[in-house]
């Protein structure tokens, strides 16, 4: 009971979860416990990774940001548009990828400033400022290419997603960052404050507009970044790219613990959450399930794990 | 009409009302008086039902009246009309009028329009209020509300209405036809019990009067046998027998005990002097003099339409001034315009000599300025995070390394621990535990432990010691002193006159967003303070 109480508390109960999850479905999944399958895991881990990485510090704030998947295929079309060796504006030249990445960032900056700044300064409510985004600029990236994909992209980009280990050691990178920022600067601790009771971070003389548009900007420029390596991965920029992972993101986030109500939440957290959303993923796929089917399951494996969460913090509460 | 008889009442063990007795007699207005604290609202929650009394009973028309609840109240005919008003200010004045008790088509669940209005449109004509029943409540002014009220309590065919600081959010028009209307109301035999600090309201609208003072009754009789100055008198007669710490006459570092952080020119200062005396606290009148006419803080002409008015006033060094006066008299609005939260239309604020007025918190407190507010938990602290995040908030900047400006953490954890230690939180709570598990006295020395921890010049704290209990209030009364004998600014907004009498070296008067009046220490004197805070009675 003891034992099962400090598993509870735990915050590494959602990696203890996904491990038992894995060996008790290795022995049933064909082909689950591969080293190939392994691999096409990690690979789809890690692009969702970066993204809800940057969900974390939205959420942090107590924001939320739906708009993050609509970025993902803006800048996935954007980029392929500018660095593509066929009709690409830069063509050829061997500035091309710096310069088609650095639009990509970009562009996922500025939508990020721009919901950061309407819930700031214009005090709109974080959902609805980002739903609208997400429709306007999921729209505007399906009208710019006219519903077309662009291929033709130069290898040594594709090799950013398509090649596993530079994917990962990027995001490893990013996940170093973005934690240290978290946990050992004077930014980290201003969200965590804004997100726990922001009047009175403001009274303490925490910026709060400020550290909530940066919060946005950080989501959509880790957006862009996982788009990047979505967009290498599939080697062509695609307007619908990620349309379908939205609440993979935001159910990987929250199972992981970061709270929908802000304050709380960790990168490492995150990394459990996607790992077993992915997990999950990829041996209802391996079972053979319909995209239906593996819906089903996932709700109500998200659900579970939300009912464990309040326990936890119903057990936290008693103790 | 209602009569108590030995009405007593105790929160934990201390006392609130003591044996009180007094009759309403039919068809009178009987006007309640007494400071904050002196049992008016307990008695009041008392007869409408919301706490039950120790020991004593009441008589409601000559049978007993025992209520459980407010609703039961209500069913007696007792209505309560509140300093906070409490309509739904969405719903217009015929739906909050007859909230609990629409007329209905029939058996049909369905509203009978016609007659709510008509009934309603009855009502508000004998209240005087000119408006359509239909109109948003939410469109009204402060004084239309209280006359909604009213026509809501003359619909329950209320016998007894009492009336809780009806005029403090009046003008003087409204005031005038709430006048007006409590004259019709006991004309027509309706019995009243009107509560107001307003004492010259008090004498001209009641038949009779009581005065309480610490929960007991101590003066009663028809008007003819008042004035202002009885009741003033009679509120205010009380020794000083509450625990302050002798100002200046105690050591101020109990050996081993960590020293509060100061700016670092008051550290030199204090360097200069013989060390025996940074153990010892100076006579202030002796020692201080060079600092004490040293201005921190000046405030000139400071006006906010609406809210304060012409508002000029000065804090020296080692000062510590209080700012007495009643609720809603302007006072903490007053501190958030100085702190930079609330915008203010005219005026100016100087901060050591220069200029603050337009800036923002956070410059101001880059500059020695702290503020700590009058409700800790919705603007002093993150309840849910932990006391040593809640108490580094405000000075993250100051604990970095360079060269990359990430956080110093042994540096912060030592700084923690020391002005927690200065602060004298309770050594047994450790420094991850979120805030909300503390004890209120706790929860405030966090808050004065995040304020002091940035090295203040000038402190304004609001209601420093509300919801504290009384050894820690004893120990932040300490910590106050003690940062005013080592140089720093104090501004103490509180409502307790005898913390501002034990702790301040000069204590101005606000009421209606005014300074009325301004005390040194040789002339504190309740009386002339609570009637500077009191006798306005805003009808010409």
């Amino acid at each position: 009971m003891a034992i099962l109480k400090r598993l509870m508390l735990s915050e590494y109960l959602v990696l203890f979860l996904s491990v038992l999850y894995f060996v008790a479905l290795a022995p049933f999944t064909p082909g689950f416990a591969t080293f190939d399958n392994c691999g096409n895991l990690l690979a789809t881990l890690l692009p969702l990774f970066v993204v809800a990485m940057g969900l974390t510090f939205v959420l942090i704030t107590g924001g939320i940001d739906l708009s993050v998947t609509s970025i993902i295929a803006l800048t996935s079309v954007a980029g392929a548009a500018t660095l593509n060796s066929s009709t690409g504006w830069l063509a050829g030249s061997s500035l091309a990828i710096p310069v088609g990445i650095a639009v990509m960032l970009l562009i996922g900056g500025a939508v990020g400033l721009w919901n950061g700044l309407a819930i700031a300064k214009f005090r709109m409510p974080p959902f609805i400022v980002t739903l609208t985004t997400m429709m306007f600029v999921s729209g505007l990236a399906i009208w710019l290419t006219q519903s077309k994909n662009i291929n033709h992209l130069p290898a040594a980009f594709n090799a950013l997603g398509g090649k596993t280990w530079v994917a990962f050691f990027i995001t490893a990178a990013l996940a170093v960052v973005a934690h240290v920022m978290l946990s050992r600067s004077r930014w980290g601790r201003w969200l965590y404050a804004v997100g726990h009771n922001a009047r009175a971070s403001l009274i303490s003389g925490v910026p709060v507009a400020g550290v909530t548009v940066s919060a946005y900007v950080a989501s959509g420029v880790l957006a862009a970044l996982a788009s990047v390596i979505y967009t290498g991965q599939a080697e062509t920029g695609s307007p619908v790219m990620g349309q379908r992972i939205l609440l993979d993101i935001i159910g990987a986030t929250v199972i992981g613990g970061t709270s929908l109500f802000g304050g709380k939440g960790k990168v490492l957290w995150t990394l459990f959450g996607v790992l077993f959303i992915k997990l999950m993923d990829n041996s209802l796929n391996l079972l053979d399930l319909s995209y239906f089917s593996i819906m089903m399951v996932k709700g109500g494996v998200i659900l579970f794990a939300a009912l464990m969460d309040s326990m936890r913090n119903q057990v936290l509460v008693a103790a | 009409m209602i009569s108590f008889h030995d009405i007593s009442k105790g929160f934990s063990g201390v006392p609130v009302l003591r044996r009180v007795s007094f009759a309403v007699a039919e068809g009178h207005t009987l006007g309640l008086v007494g400071e904050n604290g002196a049992g008016k609202s307990t008695l009041m929650n008392i007869l409408g039902g919301n706490l039950q009394p120790d020991g004593g009973s009441m008589l409601l028309a000559g049978q007993p009246y025992a209520p459980r609840h407010p609703t039961e109240a209500g069913r007696h005919g007792l209505a309560f009309i509140h300093q906070e008003l409490n309509l739904f200010a969405n719903l217009s004045i015929a739906e909050n009028i007859f909230l609990t008790a629409f007329p209905r088509w029939g058996p049909f669940p369905f509203i009978d329009r016609t007659t709510l209005r008509v009934q309603t449109a009855g009502l508000l004509q004998q209240v005087g209020l000119d408006l359509p029943p239909e109109t948003p409540v939410e469109r009204l002014s402060a004084g239309e509300r209280q006359l909604v009220e009213i026509a809501k309590a003359l619909s329950q065919n209320a016998r007894l209405i009492i009336l809780d600081e009806p005029s403090t959010s009046l003008s003087a028009r409204e005031t005038v036809i709430l006048f007006a209307l409590i004259d019709r109301l006991r004309a027509r035999g309706i019995s009243m019990i009107y509560i107001s600090h307003a004492l010259d309201d008090v004498l001209r609208l009641c038949d009779d009067i009581v005065v309480l003072r610490d929960g007991e009754r101590v003066g009663a009789g028809p008007r003819a046998q008042f004035t202002s100055e009885r009741m003033i008198s009679l509120m205010v007669g009380r020794s000083l027998n509450r625990l302050f710490p002798e100002r200046a006459s105690q050591p101020l570092h109990e050996p081993g005990r960590a020293e509060l952080p100061l700016s670092p020119k008051i550290r030199a200062a204090q360097q200069r002097r013989p060390t025996h005396q940074r153990f010892m606290v100076p006579m202030r009148v002796a020692e201080n003099v060079e600092t004490t006419q040293e201005v921190l803080l000046e405030v000139s002409h400071l006006s906010q339409p609406g809210i304060i008015r012409d508002i000029s006033l000065v804090l020296h060094r080692g000062e510590i001034l209080g700012l007495s006066g009643l609720m809603g008299a302007g006072r903490s609005e007053l501190a958030r315009i100085l702190f930079g939260l609330d915008p203010c239309a005219r005026g100016e604020i100087r901060l050591k000599g220069s200029s603050i007025s337009g800036r923002s918190p956070k410059w101001r407190i880059q500059r020695g300025l702290a503020f700590l507010t009058e409700n800790r938990r919705e603007e002093g602290l993150c309840m849910e995070s932990a006391i040593a995040d809640n108490i580094a908030l405000v000075s993250l900047g100051q604990h970095t390394r360079p060269p990359l400006g990430f956080l110093d953490f042994p540096k912060l954890r030592q700084a923690v621990s020391n002005i927690r230690n200065a602060v004298r939180l309770t050594a047994t709570v450790r420094d991850e535990q979120p805030v909300k598990t503390l004890s209120g006295g706790n929860q405030q020395k966090v808050v004065l432990a995040k304020w002091l921890l940035s090295q203040p010049e000038v402190l304004i704290l609001d209601e420093p010691t509300r919801g504290v209990d009384v050894g820690a209030k004893y120990e932040v009364y300490q910590l106050i002193n003690e940062l005013a004998e080592r140089g720093a600014g104090v501004l103490i907004i509180s409502s307790e006159l005898e913390e501002l009498i034990g702790l301040c070296d000069r204590i101005l008067v606000m009421g209606r967003g005014e300074i009325r009046d301004e005390l040194n220490r040789e002339e504190f004197n309740r009386e002339r303070i609570l009637r500077a805070a009191l006798c306005d009675s805003v009808t010409p």
